[in-house]
């Protein structure tokens, strides 16, 4: 490799952050740049909803590395600039304000965006998605104890909003269109659990119901919903999912298909332009099909193959997809992907305690674990899922046989 | 400033100054030390920041809690000494630390 070769990375992400630094250790030593078009270096994304929120953690104690880091493996960072072109032929990549950069190896670490609903009243002051600092920094900045928040949106993170937002002290209700909360991640059993728990903690969650319009003056003041009924708010944050950065990747004319599509080495269609995190879409070898997933685990894992990649060193991607959830004094974590499961086994009272495991089982063999407050069966169960064995739900039901002794030696 | 050193599963050693205040794992992820995965980003969700604390100074931090126990119990080749580096808080006290890595966060 060239001492003069470019390696460009767009977005400043989690994989943004552990590509750059991947790629050095890996060898790389041409230049490394970073085009993002926020304003901050890399910083975890997942405390936005949680701790940054709450007030617990501020902007600088949520950046993944220090801008030292960044420094010592000489890469240079550009913020607030939006990458508008790519041309593949002359490997050039054009910016919004007009300069152009030469690259050898591109990656897109573009991430994704809010899913935006479209009803009367979302432009008015209170009224907030929830993706970037800057959307928790408005939002931090107008709540307040007592206030009222309305939360469109009954998923991870409208539900992690919702336990912030109680820890101020706020009156907050959660509107979720769909028949139950966190419908399309989770069994009805673990939906329940969470909808117990946030009436204990004070949060009203009002189900199968829309949305339909918010009213105010300058400021919102209510959130109207179909059904007739009307729930006065100082603060609406709207979290009904994300959508994957890919129009940069399209005007390139990569394969789309739900996200950038890469190979397992984090290739996109064309070999000198890789791809890794939300905005990707891979084949998973364990679930045996293509995967968009919105994790920090793949932002991670995905980068790390791709900065080998890069320094032709080609290591598959083959991860078990994990993700976790803290509400209240709830830590959730999951492992694996439920989809397709047939059966759920339950370990522990889920009905009446605050620590149980669900595990998600297709044709006797375990797909998923949603485990809460119990560290132990998630990643016993990470074992068991990637393990593959036929598993007797009677002994996962079993609090008091050790989960291990199901593992396989 | 407390000096730490981590000494990688080969024997490799380095020593490296860190932020009082900071952890371990924010230690080693910052001076981009190989072995410290930080999946998490030191929430205590995902168990790849294992360390093993050197026997003259595990006496010397806090015993960890019921989650992080909890998780240790699990990660590949738990000793006595095993700790995640994101619950340990770097002190003046623990200046001149050692800590060990293991082969393997998986």
């Amino acid at each position: 490799m060239a001492a003069k070769s470019r390696c460009i990375i767009i977005g400043a992400s989690h994989a943004a952050a552990q590509l750059a630094p991947t790629l050095r250790q890996q060898g790389w030593t041409g230049s490394i740049s970073m085009i993002s078009n926020e304003y901050s270096l890399p910083y975890h994304r997942p405390p936005l909803s949680k701790d940054y929120l709450a007030g617990a953690k501020n902007a600088e104690q949520i950046l993944i590395r220090p801008a030292a880091v960044y420094n010592k493996c000489g890469v240079g960072i550009t913020m607030g600039v939006t990458a508008a072109t790519i041309d593949r032929r002359n490997k050039q990549l054009q910016l919004e304000d007009g300069m152009t950069m030469d690259y050898d190896k591109l990656v897109l670490t573009t991430g994704a965006r809010v899913r935006k609903i479209d009803i009367p009243g979302v432009d008015l002051d209170g009224v907030f998605y929830l993706r970037d600092l800057n959307d928790a920094q408005q939002i931090k900045l107008s709540t307040g104890a007592n206030k009222r928040a309305v939360i469109i949106g009954g998923g991870y993170i409208g539900l992690e909003t919702a336990s912030a937002l109680r820890k101020l002290g706020m009156q907050v209700t959660v509107l979720e269109a769909m028949p139950r909360i966190l419908q399309r991640v989770t069994a009805p059993e673990v939906a329940a659990f969470y909808a117990r728990i946030h009436k204990e903690e004070g949060v009203e969650i009002v189900a199968d119901v829309q949305a339909i319009s918010i009213s105010g003056d300058k400021q919102v003041e209510s959130v109207q919903c179909h059904n007739g009924t009307e729930y006065k708010a100082d603060l609406v944050i709207i979290g009904v999912g994300v959508i994957p950065n890919t129009a940069l990747a399209e005007q390139a004319g990569l394969t789309i298909d739900n996200g950038i599509v890469v190979d397992e080495y984090a290739r996109t269609s064309d070999e000198n332009i890789l791809a890794a995190g939300d905005c990707t879409s891979h084949y998973n070898p364990i679930y045996q099909r293509h995967l968009r997933l919105e994790s920090v685990q793949n932002a991670l894992d995905q980068a790390t193959v791709a900065a080998s990649t890069i320094c032709g060193n080609l290591k598959p991607y083959s991860a078990l997809p994990w993700f976790w959830s803290d509400q209240y004094d709830l830590k959730l974590q999951i492992a694996g992907l439920s989809q397709g499961y047939t059966d759920v086994v339950v370990r522990g009272d889920i009905e009446g305690s605050r620590s149980f495991a669900a595990f998600y089982m297709r044709e006797g063999k375990l797909l998923a674990v949603d485990a809460v407050n119990r560290p132990q069966d998630f990643m016993v169960g990470k074992r068991l899922i990637l393990q593959g064995n036929q598993i007797d739900p009677g002994q996962l039901a079993d609090d008091n046989l050790p989960l291990k002794t199901l593992l396989a030696s | 400033m407390p000096r730490v050193t981590y000494i990688q599963a080969d024997g490799q050693a380095q020593e490296i100054n860190l932020e009082a205040g900071s952890s371990l794992m924010q230690g080693a992820v910052d001076n981009m030390i190989d072995g410290i995965v930080a999946e998490c980003g030191g929430s205590c969700s995902c168990a790849t920041c294992h360390c093993y604390i050197d026997a003259d100074w595990v006496d010397k931090i806090e015993p960890a809690g019921e989650m992080e126990t909890d998780l240790l119990d699990c990660v590949s080749e738990p000793k006595d000494n095993s700790r995640l580096s994101c619950q340990i808080k770097v002190t003046d006290s623990l200046d001149g630390l050692v800590v060990h890595l293991p082969a393997t966060q998986f």
